[in-house]
Formats: structure tokens, C-alpha cells, sequence
């Protein structure tokens, strides 16, 4: 079955130098559950694939219901040399919600 | 002492709405007001006009504001905390002065945090084995010395702290962390103690909700976007503090917005790394303990915050001079017209190579296809998409090539790809890349000053 990520969570994301961050929010406990168990570092970096050409680090917030994720080397250099029009990843969160998990 | 303080936050950002700060102070009641306006570029801006000007330096929406907010700011005792001084907090002072001089408010006291820049300092630091070494590259600043345009330490809580029990009703800070403005009143206010490390994450946690304005308070929210009511006159989050550490997130009623679970909850998620580990001068708060409670009508209490000790390091943000850049964009309509902007970039590319240009990177997007996801954007239909924008970037060392690129926008109109507009703003310019240091510097190497200047 596939469930879209935008259907059960929402989130934020921003720069940190040369990362992004990206704080996925889901709407309820079992939607906590799901992303907790399917939306894995692996899963992410495989998806900016071309985008992200770092190492991707997952951090749990279960108190929020919230995953963070950490993307290295993805805004082309950070905030002031990026040529990126979005410099500061500001549309990535957007991005990972248009995914759709296989559960 | 108080049983509660009402902190609200006026800017998250130096180009944020004119109105919060004014509005923060009218349109309902709160003991403080509290306005960032330092982006880590933004030190960099602020030291070269202050090269030009040593008047200028700080954040010049400043004086203007005053005139607006200081008369009411006054009659209702609220206090003011920024750090919008930048690279010149005694200018910004003299310069709300002249303000509440010409206003006719007397006896008014403004606190001075300085002693964050060290940038005249740099040289013998580095030659006294303090090597500034950039967090994420190791690298040590020794080679790029003679190219540092600043260098500032963020202070924490505690200098505004000072300032605030020396009577200060206006504390005007340079580089001081966002969070930081928030959680002085409170200390100051509840006489926390600097090893009351839950508290200060409280009050830490606090300030990261309030730093980015509106951003807690329905702005830029990724939930139900829709649904949020009378953005136009958006209400900009108020921290609620109590002795206990506990916070109520809230705003004006009359305002609009929302503060609710899910835009606090998606602010408290941004821009953070390992969110058990937030570090501050102040105290290092753990974000996994936190507790958040919608109790409804806007309203969201944020308690349980746990904290440990701070980290004998200051951060220290530098930023230096990497080259120029330029970006230029042209539009394209139906039909094709992704198939014309990708023929055209591939025209200018090609004149770019043959005239031997040098560039560090070249990057082209295209505005309504691929300029937010990149290779993640679905391909439109060449037939349905109405028009799309090129945009191509450069960076590079040479000032000419950048210069030249700026040249070779225009001429695309009448030597390219037809059906082609939007060339109003002339040939793009080069701008000066400035790059960003992260380092750590031994707290004991600098010392804050609190100075008090008061009316006659």
C-alpha cells in the first residue's frame, strides 16, 4: 500500500551552512509510527538523490511527533555563495512531503 | 516579583513587517518587546557600511521605529530588546537618542552590549595559538586573515541581563543569539541563576518559537495553509513566561494567525541539528523534552523543557570575501517554452565558453519547472505550460567574467529563441560573494561589556 507523506504529516525546512534541515511533523501517533518506521535516512537520501550529495542524519522528536533530518552538502556551498534560487532550502520540506511511502 | 511576563516578538529577520513591532505594542499588552534582525550575512553588510560611514553599522530601520513605538513604549513601561545594533550598537543608540529627543521623552536609559566583535583582534589571536578553525572543514583562519570583512562573537542572555538590573529600558546588542533576547527578561525578571540549566532551556526554547517572528504564529505554515485567517494583519507570537519556566505561546486576539500544536510545533523544528543537543552561550536545551499543550483560543503551553551546562565555547561567525556573482533571467511563453529557455541557455553557455570566461560554477534553473526541487520536479507538458523563467547564475574569482556574463543576458532577446520578455532591470551586476566561518572561541578570550548611557 502507499501512503502520501503529505496526507499525514507536515513540516519546516532551512539551512544550517552547506545542510539543510528538514523537520517532518505528523498529524497523529499512528502517523508517527508510520513515519517512523518508513521514512528512514536511507529512504530520504536515496530520494534527493542529486540534490543532497551528502551524508543524511535522522533525528527522533517523538514528544512532537516529529523526525529531523539533516541533509549535508545540499545547498550548493550555503546561504551566501549558493547560486541556488533557494538558497536556503526553504522548499525542500515541500519536496519530501510530495513522497509517497510504501507500507 | 512578577508571577508572569509577557514577551512578544516584533522581527524575526532584518526586511520582516514594518507593523509587528508597533502592532506588538498597541494592539494588546506585553511587558516586552523583543526584535532580531541579525541573519549571519547580515554582519557582513553592516561592517562594510560602517567602513564607509562609522556612523552607520546597525540595522537603520531602527530610528524610524523608535519614533513610532518609543511614546508608547514609555507610557506602558514596556521594554525594548534588540540586537538590530549590528556592528555599531553605540551609533544605534546615539541614533534613538536623537529620536526621543526630538519626541521630548526624557530620562530614558538605553543598555550597550559590546566587546562581540573581534576582528581587530583576529591576527593575534591566531598567532597566540587560538586558530578559529572552521567547524565544518577544520580548516584554520590563518590563510584567510587578510579577506575576513567580520568576525563576532554570539553572546548569550546574560549581558542584556546586566543591562536590564542597571535600569536599562532599552537594551541595544550586536551580535547576540536570537534566543537570547527572550530568555534575559525572563531571567532578569524571575532571578534565575546561571546554573538553573532547566530553566535557561526553558526560557532558550522559548526564543527559538519567537526568533523568526511570525513563523509561530501561522506565516509559512506547512499544515493546513489555507485555513489560517486574516494573514493580512498577521499576529505575531507573544511568549507568556511564568516563574516555573512554563510558557504559554500566544498572540493579540484582535490580530490574525494562528498559534496552535502544529505552528509551534513546526517552528520549533527549524533550522535545528541534533535536537537533543541545542546549543546556546547560555545552556544546552534538549528539544526532545519538550512539552506542548494546545489549550485552545490560541494559546499553546510549552513546559518539561530539560537543560545541561553551557559549553565553555562562544560561536564565533566570520565571514570573508569568496569572489563576485551575478544572476540574470529572461521569460519564455507558449509555446515550447521550456524547450526555448533550455535552447537559450544552451546559446548563452556556448557564448560564455567562446569567449574564454572563467567561472567557479554556472547554474541554470528554470522558474516554474525545476528552480525549488530540481531533479526532483516533474517534467511539464510542453503544450500545457504557459511559460517558464530562465535562470542562470555564476560565481567565480575574475570580476570581468562576471561582469561579462551580465552583458550576455540582453542581447538572448533579439539573437535567440523567440517569444521572449522580461529584461526591465538591466544587465545584472556583479555582487561581492561573501562566505561564512563558523568557528569556537574559549569563553574566557572575551568578555562582554554592558555600558549605560542615560538622558539628561
Amino acid at each position: 500500500m502507499k501512503i502520501k507523506l503529505l496526507e499525514i504529516a507536515h513540516g519546516r525546512s532551512g539551512d544550517k551552512g552547506d545542510a539543510a534541515n528538514i523537520g517532518i511533523i505528523a498529524y497523529d501517533e499512528k502517523g508517527y509510527e508510520l513515519i517512523g518506521k518508513y521514512l528512514t535516512a536511507e529512504r530520504v537520501k536515496e530520494y534527493f538523490k542529486g540534490i543532497c550529495q551528502g551524508k543524511v542524519e535522522r533525528y527522533e522528536l517523538p514528544n512532537l511527533r516529529a523526525l529531523n533530518f539533516l541533509l549535508h552538502e545540499t545547498l550548493g556551498g550555503g546561504g551566501t555563495v549558493s547560486l541556488k534560487h533557494d538558497a536556503q532550502g526553504k522548499t525542500l520540506a515541500a519536496a519530501l512531503l510530495r513522497m509517497e511511502l510504501d507500507i | 516579583m512578577k508571577e508572569k511576563i509577557r514577551i512578544a516578538s516584533g522581527q524575526g529577520f532584518w526586511g520582516d513587517l514594518i507593523e509587528a513591532p508597533f502592532n506588538q505594542v498597541t494592539k494588546g499588552e506585553v511587558d516586552y518587546l523583543v526584535m532580531d534582525y541579525l541573519a549571519e550575512v547580515t554582519m557582513s553588510i553592516l561592517q562594510k557600511q560602517k567602513n564607509k560611514n562609522p556612523k552607520l553599522g546597525y540595522a537603520k530601520d531602527i530610528p524610524e521605529l523608535m519614533s513610532r513605538i518609543l511614546p508608547v513604549c514609555k507610557e506602558k513601561g514596556i521594554k525594548i530588546i534588540t540586537n538590530g545594533g549590528g556592528v555599531n550598537p553605540m551609533a544605534c543608540a546615539e541614533a534613538v537618542f536623537e529620536v526621543a529627543k526630538a519626541l521630548e521623552i526624557n530620562g530614558l536609559k538605553v543598555g550597550i552590549v559590546l566587546g562581540d566583535n573581534i576582528k581587530p583582534r583576529l591576527e593575534d589571536l591566531v598567532h597566540t595559538g587560538t586558530h578559529l578553525n572552521n567547524m565544518e572543514t577544520g580548516e584554520s583562519i590563518g590563510r584567510y586573515l587578510d579577506k575576513i570583512l567580520s568576525a563576532n562573537v554570539y553572546f548569550g542572555a546574560f549581558p542584556i541581563v546586566e543591562a536590564l538590573l542597571k535600569g536599562a529600558d532599552i537594551v541595544i546588542t550586536g551580535r547576540t543569539t536570537d534566543t537570547g533576547l527572550t530568555l534575559a527578561p525572563m531571567i532578569y525578571e524571575f532571578g534565575w541563576k546561571k546554573t538553573d540549566y532547566d530553566l535557561l532551556a526553558s526560557g532558550t526554547v522559548a526564543g527559538h518559537i519567537l526568533e523568526c517572528g511570525a513563523q509561530a504564529s501561522g506565516g509559512n505554515f506547512l499544515g493546513d495553509w489555507e485555513s489560517i485567517e486574516n494573514m493580512a494583519d498577521i499576529g505575531f507570537p507573544i511568549a507568556e513566561a511564568y516563574q516555573d519556566g512554563s510558557v504559554i505561546i500566544t498572540k493579540h486576539e484582535k490580530l490574525g494567525g494562528r498559534v496552535s500544536f502544529e505552528t509551534v510545533a513546526e517552528q520549533l523544528v527549524y533550522e535545528i541539528g541534533d535536537p537533543k543537543a541545542y546549543i546556546t552561550p547560555d545552556c544546552i536545551a534538549d528539544f526532545t523534552s519538550i512539552k506542548l499543550e494546545d489549550l485552545g483560543d490560541n494559546r499553546v503551553r510549552v513546559y518539561n523543557v530539560k537543560g545541561s551546562p553551557e559549553t565553555e565555547f562562544y560561536k564565533v561567525s566570520c565571514s570573508f570575501s569568496a569572489g563576485f556573482s551575478a544572476s540574470g533571467s529572461l521569460t519564455y511563453s507558449w509555446p515550447q517554452a521550456l524547450k526555448k529557455a533550455e535552447a537559450a541557455d544552451k546559446i548563452l553557455r556556448q557564448r560564455l565558453d567562446n569567449l574564454g570566461l572563467k567561472f567557479d560554477e554556472i547554474r541554470t534553473e528554470f522558474v516554474g519547472y525545476n528552480a525549488c526541487h530540481g531533479p526532483l520536479a516533474i517534467k511539464p507538458d510542453e503544450n500545457e505550460i504557459n511559460e517558464v523563467m530562465l535562470r542562470v547564475a555564476v560565481r567565480g574569482q575574475d570580476y570581468y567574467s562576471i561582469e561579462r556574463f551580465g552583458k550576455e543576458i540582453a542581447p538572448l532577446i533579439l539573437t535567440g529563441p523567440p517569444a521572449v520578455t522580461g529584461f526591465a532591470g538591466g544587465r545584472p551586476k556583479p555582487s561581492e560573494v561573501v562566505a561564512y566561518w563558523p568557528a569556537l572561541i574559549p569563553k574566557d578570550l572575551v568578555v562582554p561589556e554592558v555600558k549605560i548611557m542615560e538622558m539628561n
